[in-house]
């Protein structure tokens, strides 16, 4: 299909059009202010509802049946389960036996168990995805071989594209480790754990019907109730969820990699020597090996100075929990948990925080949290030499990574991107990034085994490390030095076909991905 | 160059051989050459893998050839490497194809330079030499000999030259450690013209093991023009080497540094290693014994486990204690550890900078005896004071110009 194609405020080239409605082209970080008024779910009566409380269906199906389950219906799910989710597969099995067609599925993240699903875009069972996609299912699309256009988005533009009404969800199912039958319910306890359910959590405010799924029924009242149950239309109870040990690592460890741990070591230091580590900063580092290493380097220099963090932004982990514990860290923000240690930590201490991409990330609403974050460290698999950033395709084109929080994060004080300088001989530091999904104004420094890059416009930074030792080089030069090593890439030819659209914060398109040519 | 046989391969390929590749080369009668490449950066590098082979054939006259390449992100040095090394399992030839040596890689090194880390890489796994200079331990160590398979020794060799011209090391000195006896001496034509600064000579029992070693060198020396020193390193690791350790150290104004193997020396007496290394005290003090009296450094075997830096930090300690002046290591991490460790402490800083200037103020003075109150100072000891402080001040530990700022 023929797009009309328009060249947004980052000189990428984007359609006007995707999947059949308008799309609005990027216009520049903060440019765009929406109108209008915020989407609602449809009026609700409690007559319409057991006055008992109990809204529990017998089974899944019985609860999709009830729910008005049909042809071209958006139907949502969400990722605390990670890669030992159960519940999207299943619920595209019995759509499947039922012969409905043309889904939307809109995950707010996919993970290589759900490949099962494949085969279900290749019948017609489902037509598209709009979410994150890691592993097969990027690669399937990727190749071109689903109907419909792929819509990723971060955890804080799901939560603005259903607010704002953009994506209308008509069944939300949501997976709970723990709930009652009146629909509250929380991933604290039980076989299934995850800690939070919080990217669930517009799911549950904006959905026609609602239906929570656990493996562990509990009496009236289910405490907390992260998910409130006057959201809920129907509960159903089922054996099993998710796969326990595929859903919370408990083993998330520290890289052992000497070369990660020099680049976290690098960070840390670079944090330090420009003086971000201080009485009362705040942090966020992701659950990766090099991250938790940066987060341990953190906790070292803290111990050194005597200083604590006022929070820490979450993913939580064992390695945060133990800092929450020792006092250097004084709250969590958690926005998803990582492992056994982080859900223990979230049942049992108060100043363990359970966050939603609304708190945290909403772009269009009255602020968030983002934005007072001292340090973000993120990841990314390129950086131009503009530094903007692709954190979801690699540098051949294809699909394989999730956004997830990664372009909210960007709104903390200081963005910093621990990467290698090149990846299996691929430089990741490149003239234009293959697909953007940050703009490089956000972007404040990159540290790299070989040097660190700040970004011209952050000239505080600059003036800071002018009295340290660092490493300090320019974007060109660490981009020259892995070309020097690597040798010179040719050039990859895409299709003009699009696959997916990369969306902003604000809901604008920031970037295309192109099919592969096989 | 006579064809030995028509089918040649070398190199790795698998899962965990990350940044290498495997070559297989069949000589044809005629229909010119097929190239198959299989990488996993096809898509960014096909076209430049494909005219470096071709570069490597023209080189070697071969026209007619079936080249097959699984490649896992190699670097061109290392994709050179192993074509020229599958090339040379099919024919015999005393020709060499060599890239460019990278501007960065043209510096020397000095009989003095510390050796407090030395760390060991495989001759054999580019992967693991890529990102070694930036972890700056004094020195790598390309291996030759135990870390090698004796079936991938020859296509080792034509590997470590290539590191040598075309990997940088970001400054540290760039030492080589040959296999034993006469294959031993093959392996310094692929080092010598190739900027090796020093070379570690293994198992070295006598005087005879050093000169041979360093006949090759020279000659080799002669051969290309070499003006530059090129150091050695014996390794002492039986009874017999520890016997002569003091000859042997003697033996060479090119010797730098002299460096006990504990694994095979324990194994040579018939002893187990132990955690306190009692069995190896002899050894140890003999070789440090050995070394001061020819005035070269002494260094120790490594540690290896490289799991637990608390052990690594109580045994760097204990050979300091000892008097080596370095160790080897086997993983980056072990390098700052050592460094620590070997570094002189406060109190020997200060003691350093006490009897230093009171040496300063006797020249001042025209005065021939050192001496701090009543105490006299000898000559050697002023002059491992000095030494004491250039490691400090190397490590930053003291500001080149600590006289300025303690008298400030």
């Amino acid at each position: 299909m023929k797009h009309r194609m328009v060249e947004n405020a980052i000189g990428r080239f984007v359609p006007t059009e995707i999947n059949g409605e308008k799309v609005m082209p990027f216009m520049g970080v903060g440019n765009y202010m929406p109108s209008g008024r915020k989407y609602n779910a449809s009026i609700s009566s409690s007559v319409s509802f057991p006055s008992d409380g109990n809204k529990q269906v017998k089974s899944l199906k019985g609860a999709l049946i009830k729910a008005g389950l049909s042809d071209g219906m958006v139907i949502s799910t969400h990722h605390h389960f990670r890669d030992g989710d159960l519940i999207a597969n299943l619920v595209f099995d019995i759509a499947h036996e039922l012969g409905v067609k043309g889904l939307v599925w809109f995950p707010s993240a996919s993970f290589p168990c759900h490949q099962h699903l494949i085969k279900y875009l290749e019948d017609g069972t489902i037509s598209r995805i709009e979410g994150s996609m890691n592993g097969p299912l990027g690669r399937f699309c990727s190749e071109g071989k689903m109907n419909g256009v792929a819509v990723l988005r971060s955890h804080g533009g799901r939560y603005q594209a259903i607010q704002d009404g953009e994506v209308n969800i008509d069944i939300a199912i949501i997976g709970a480790a723990c709930a009652d039958s009146f629909g509250n319910a929380n991933g604290l306890r039980g076989n299934s754990a995850s800690g939070l359910l919080g990217f669930a959590l517009a799911d549950s405010q904006y959905a026609d019907k609602v239906i929570v799924l656990t493996d562990n029924m509990i009496r009236f009242p289910c405490i907390p109730w992260q998910i409130q149950g006057n959201f809920v239309d129907y509960t159903v109870e089922i054996e099993q969820i998710g796969i326990p040990e595929r859903i919370v690592s408990g083993t998330t460890q520290i890289t052992k990699s000497p070369d990660r741990l020099f680049i976290a070591e690098l960070t840390a230091k670079f944090c330090d020597e420009v003086g971000i580590i201080t009485e009362g900063f705040s942090f966020q580092a992701g659950a990766g090996g090099t991250s938790l290493a940066i987060a341990e380097y953190f906790a070292q220099i803290m111990r050194r100075k005597g200083v604590k963090a006022r929070f820490a932004r979450g993913g939580s982990n064992k390695y945060l929990v133990q800092m929450l514990e020792e006092g250097i860290v004084e709250y969590i923000l958690d926005g998803q948990t990582f492992d056994l240690e982080g859900v223990r930590s979230m049942r049992e201490n108060s100043n363990h925080v359970w966050t939603s991409p609304f708190t945290s990330y909403n772009y269009h609403g009255k602020g968030n949290f983002a934005g007072m974050v001292d340090v973000a460290i993120l990841g990314a698999t390129e950086v131009d030499v503009d530094f903007n950033a692709n954190v979801v395709t690699h540098s051949d084109g294809y699909l394989l990574h999730g956004i997830g929080g990664w372009q909210n994060c960007l709104f903390s004080k200081t963005v910093i991107l621990p990467i290698p300088l090149f990846r299996n001989r691929i430089p990741v530091v490149r003239d234009r990034v293959t697909t953007l999904c940050g703009p490089g104004e956000l972007i404040d420094v990159i540290v790299t085994e070989r040097g660190i890059a700040i970004n011209p416009l952050r000239k505080d930074l600059l003036e800071k490390i002018k009295e340290t030792d660092l490493p300090i080089k320019t974007i060109d030069e660490l981009k020259e030095e892995a070309e020097m090593i690597c040798g010179k890439m040719d050039s990859i030819q895409l299709s003009d076909e699009i696959v997916a659209a990369i969306k902003w914060v604000d809901g604008t398109l920031i970037d295309v991905v192109r099919k592969v040519k096989a | 160059m006579k064809l030995v046989k028509r089918l040649g391969e070398a190199g790795n390929s698998n899962s965990k051989s990350k940044g290498d590749c495997h070559v297989k080369i069949e000589v044809k009668e005629a229909e010119g050459i097929d190239f198959v490449l299989n990488s996993k950066v096809k898509v960014f590098y096909a076209s430049s893998i494909e005219q470096l082979c071709r570069s490597v054939l023209v080189f070697f006259n071969i026209k007619n050839a079936l080249v097959e390449i699984n490649d896992n992100g190699a670097l061109p040095y290392v994709l050179a490497a192993r074509i020229e090394a599958a090339v040379k399992a099919i024919m015999q030839t005393d020709k060499d194809f060599l890239l460019d040596l990278i501007p960065e890689n043209n510096y020397q090194s000095t009989k003095r330079h510390f050796r407090l880390s030395r760390l060991y890489l495989p001759g054999n796994t580019p992967y693991m030499m890529l990102n070694a200079g930036i972890h700056q331990p004094n020195a790598i160590i390309l291996d030759l000999e135990d870390s090698v398979s004796i079936q991938k020794k020859d296509e080792a060799r034509i590997l470590v030259r290539n590191a040598l011209r075309s990997q940088n090391f970001y400054g540290v000195e760039r030492m080589v450690r040959i296999n034993q006896g006469q294959r031993g001496v093959e392996d310094l034509s692929y080092l010598i013209p190739h900027n090796v600064h020093l070379i570690l000579i293994p198992k070295c029992e006598t005087v005879d093991g050093v000169l041979l070693v360093e006949k090759e060198i020279a000659r080799l020396k002669e051969r290309h023009a070499i003006v530059h020193d090129i150091y050695l390193m014996p390794i002492i690791e039986s009874a017999l080497g520890v016997e002569n350790a003091f000859e042997i150290a003697s033996s060479s104004l090119n010797i730098a540094a002299m460096a006990i193997g504990l694994e095979d020396y324990t194994a040579d007496i018939g002893v187990q290693r132990s955690e306190g290394a009692i069995e190896s005290l002899y050894a140890r003090m003999r070789i440090v014994n050995a070394c001061n009296a020819a005035n070269i450094q002494p260094i120790d075997s490594v540690f290896s486990d490289v799991a637990d830096m608390e052990a690594l930090a109580l045994n760097v300690k204990r050979s300091k204690e000892l008097g080596f002046q370095g160790m080897g290591c086997i993983h980056p991490r072990q390098i700052s550890v050592i460094h620590e460790n070997f570094a002189p402490d406060k109190k020997e800083i200060e003691k350093a900078k006490k009897i230093i200037l009171a040496f300063d103020e006797a020249e001042r003075n025209k005065i021939a005896v050192v001496s701090i109150g009543s105490k006299m100072i000898d000559p050697p000891v002023v002059k491992r004071q000095l030494k004491i402080l250039e490691l400090a001040i190397e490590m930053k530990l003291v500001p080149v110009n600590w006289r300025d700022c303690d008298e400030a």
